[in-house]
């Protein structure tokens, strides 16, 4: 009922914008409800300022929701001009359902590289169908004061990271590493997949594992637990009941030196902690390796393959590719960063520091979310339960790779 | 007068409710028995049979995960069988004694949690239990017992335990009210009679009162079976889909609503999910079954 009157009040604005006045009403679907203000006061009257013609709605449905309301909306033809895409199979399935257009010939796209694009493409690159906004860097968010305090250098190996949290440990005073292992997710993406690029060796080792040339029970797969399986006597006591916001309330309370992050955490953080705060990249083997990050696709808009306003929204997703809208999304949401290929300068000095990285390192996404989580078991899903056991000791690392691998091997051809 | 064959009265006062019970509880079981049957190819819905149920169980991957699940239920169901109902029973036989003062101050406030939601529960206990701000580690300290505590949540061995304790003190309300009301209806001359022939105090309880209430207790067996088997609320508050650690507290109805609903990257695969469900229905069906056929009907019913 709620759904129909919905529907109906936007078609009925739709016909009344289009009546009133000759221009374009571009409505875009997001689940970024928190982000409502930004495109209101920000990016919306910036586009609207260079773009005479065409106006912009931005209408969020809850993050939970969204899938659901699209693809239902989508159905009953009264979805939006753009859709914000989440990345890989969800977004796919609608540009396979015929849902979303085609961008791959849009200038825009030129902006972006091909890591960036690779979330929202088909399996063979062939067709990319969202416009992407902006990613999360993965690295280790850390208290300045309590590393003054014990004279600790921010550490660049992993020889040096371990040195590090045992002076921590040691003084006594401070829980060495803010995480616990109750919802699981972040043992894998902030313990596993922050880690793992330095070993697997980003793009090269992830592309690999997809095209079956690499397995999971190869020593660069299975290092990373073997590392994760040293941080359990570094965590807080109890941290096997520990929840994702008992870690950030204990490392914003100053009551821990590290926190393993992701760069999501900066706009809370810095409303929430009031001691200085520093970053440091996922440590690597030896002084001089190359280093990776993990800078996840998190975030894209797409084109309703359906819009009668193509044209205009093909305008508003090629500004998106300008360095103009890259710039005002990098600041007003520090922690998101743009995609772009622009030099954006940032204002907030912990999203610079993550960002600087990606002049040092390459950049690689979590190796679980292309491809490999389609089937049953899911690979992502028991990546959590694998760098839990790790971390805990209950399974040891080489075992884990073996579980991961027949897992993986028993639904995916390259892998048979 | 001529009388109508039919009574229409009695069609008009049962509409209501039928139609209300085939639309919201009828029609989506045997719509959720009949999607078990089918699976999706390349966005099409087909036929499949009982191919679903053959992956379910043949699978090692999908029948670990069941009888894992069904494992742990059984386990949740055996400790609020020798917990819950002993616990309400003892309550119950406390409250009705007829010299104890504030019994409806109790009574109001062992039944309270009850109705409490799941949400409430489920967080007030992860907070209660927290190693970091709970103030369970500091209470034992303070008796001594600091060796006993352990992040019960996040130990795979305590975990699913520690739930069927807390779904426990959420429902000891329950059976206790249910014998409380049976105790109730013992007329005084059976215990009276009982008393002239020397049987009082505890033997009044084994001898007359329980065999007395054991169809009460029968009824609150079975309850708790279904309510245990139907369970999902409380663990998927506390542990999330994916019922944690290690899977050591999945039950059913977790397993039902991450194959259905999807989890993080998982889709959704409403056939698959809906094949699980049946098995929980099946399962629920023989239970209640052989209650009802093994068990109530060999129950000895007095009437006074």
């Amino acid at each position: 009922m709620n759904r129909k009157l919905l529907s109906l009040a936007l078609l009925g604005s739709t016909i009344l914008g289009s009546a009133a006045a000759a221009e374009v009403t571009l409505t875009i679907e997001s689940w970024r409800n928190d982000d409502l203000t930004l495109w209101q006061d920000k990016i919306i009257p910036a586009f609207e300022a260079a773009n005479p013609g065409i106006k912009v709605k931005f209408t969020p449905s809850a993050p939970a929701e969204y899938n659901a309301v699209l693809n239902s909306k989508l159905d009953a033809g009264s979805a939006g001009d753009l859709i914000t895409c989440r990345p890989f199979d969800a977004s796919l399935a609608l540009y396979d359902g015929g849902h979303l257009a085609d961008l791959s010939g849009l200038e825009g796209m030129n902006n972006f590289s091909d890591v960036a694009k690779s979330a929202w493409q088909t399996d063979d690159a062939s067709a990319s169908f969202c416009m992407p906004m902006a990613s999360v860097i993965h690295g280790f968010i850390y208290n300045k004061e309590v590393f003054a305090e014990l004279g600790i250098e921010v550490p660049e190996t992993e020889a040096e990271f371990f040195a590090a949290l045992g002076t921590i440990k040691a003084d006594g005073n401070y829980i060495p590493l803010a995480m616990g292992t109750n919802d699981q997710w972040e043992a894998a993406t902030m313990g596993y997949n922050n880690i793992g690029p330095n070993y697997w060796k980003g793009e090269e080792g992830r592309l690999a594992l997809i095209a079956g040339e690499q397995k999971l029970t190869d020593a660069q797969w299975v290092a990373p637990y073997e590392a994760l399986a040293k941080w359990g006597e570094y965590l807080g006591d109890g941290y096997e009941a520990q929840t994702y916001p008992d870690s950030q309330n204990i490392f914003t309370l100053g009551r821990a030196a590290i926190y393993p992050a992701g760069s999501w955490e900066i706009t809370g953080f810095n409303a929430q902690a009031d001691f200085e705060m520093g970053a440091f990249k996922a440590p690597v083997m030896n002084a001089g390796d190359t280093c990776y990050i993990s800078d996840h696709t998190d975030i894209a808009l797409g084109m309703n393959a359906a819009s009668p306003n193509a044209e205009a929204a093909k305008t508003f997703l090629n500004w998106m590719g300008t360095s103009e809208f890259a710039g005002i999304y990098a600041n007003a949401l520090p922690g998101f960063f743009s995609l772009s290929n622009h030099d954006v300068a940032m204002e907030d000095p912990l999203a610079q520091e993550f960002v600087s990285w990606r002049g040092e390192c390459e950049s690689t996404i979590r190796s679980t979310y292309q491809v490999l989580s389609r089937g049953t078991p899911n690979l992502e899903n028991e990546t959590w339960g694998a760098s839990v056991a790790a971390i805990k000791g209950s399974k040891t690392a080489s075992d884990l790779g073996m579980e991961l691998q027949n897992g993986l091997s028993s639904w995916y051809a390259p892998h048979k | 007068m001529k009388k109508s064959g039919i009574k229409w009265h009695v069609v008009v006062f049962l509409a209501p409710a039928v139609l209300v019970y085939t639309a919201i509880m009828i029609f989506p079981l045997f719509n959720t028995l009949r999607l078990a049957l089918y699976t999706e190819v390349d966005q099409v819905r087909q036929f499949a049979g009982l191919d679903n149920f053959r992956t379910l169980f043949g699978d090692a991957h999908w029948s670990g995960q069941f009888w894992n699940a069904l494992g742990n239920n059984f386990w949740f169901f055996f400790v609020h069988m020798i917990v819950q109902n002993p616990i309400g029973i003892a309550l119950a036989a406390i409250l009705s004694h007829p010299r104890l003062r504030f019994a409806a101050l109790y009574r109001t406030a062992i039944f309270v949690p009850t109705i409490l939601s799941f949400v409430i529960v489920g967080f007030a206990w992860k907070l209660i239990l927290s190693p970091i701000w709970g103030i369970t580690p500091d209470m034992l300290k303070a008796v001594g017992l600091k060796w006993l505590y352990a992040p019960y949540l996040g130990k795979e061995e305590y975990a699913l335990t520690t739930l069927a304790l807390i779904s426990v003190w959420q429902f000891v309300g329950i059976p206790m009210m249910l014998i409380y009301a049976a105790l109730l209806t013992i007329p005084e001359e059976v215990l009276e009679a009982g008393e002239v022939d020397g049987i009082t105090g505890f033997s009044a309880f084994w001898k007359i009162k329980l065999p007395l209430i054991l169809p009460s207790i029968g009824i609150i067996s079975i309850l708790t079976f279904v309510g245990n088997f139907n369970a999902f609320d409380l663990i998927y508050t506390t542990q999330g889909a994916l019922a944690g650690p290690a899977f050591s507290t999945d039950i059913l109805g977790t397993f039902m609503y991450r194959t259905f609903f999807g989890f993080q990257l998982q889709l959704g695969d409403p056939h698959m999910g809906s094949a699980i469900a049946s098995g929980m229905f099946g399962i629920i069906l023989v239970g209640v079954c052989i209650y009802l056929f093994g068990i109530q009907t060999r129950l000895r019913r007095y009437q006074f």
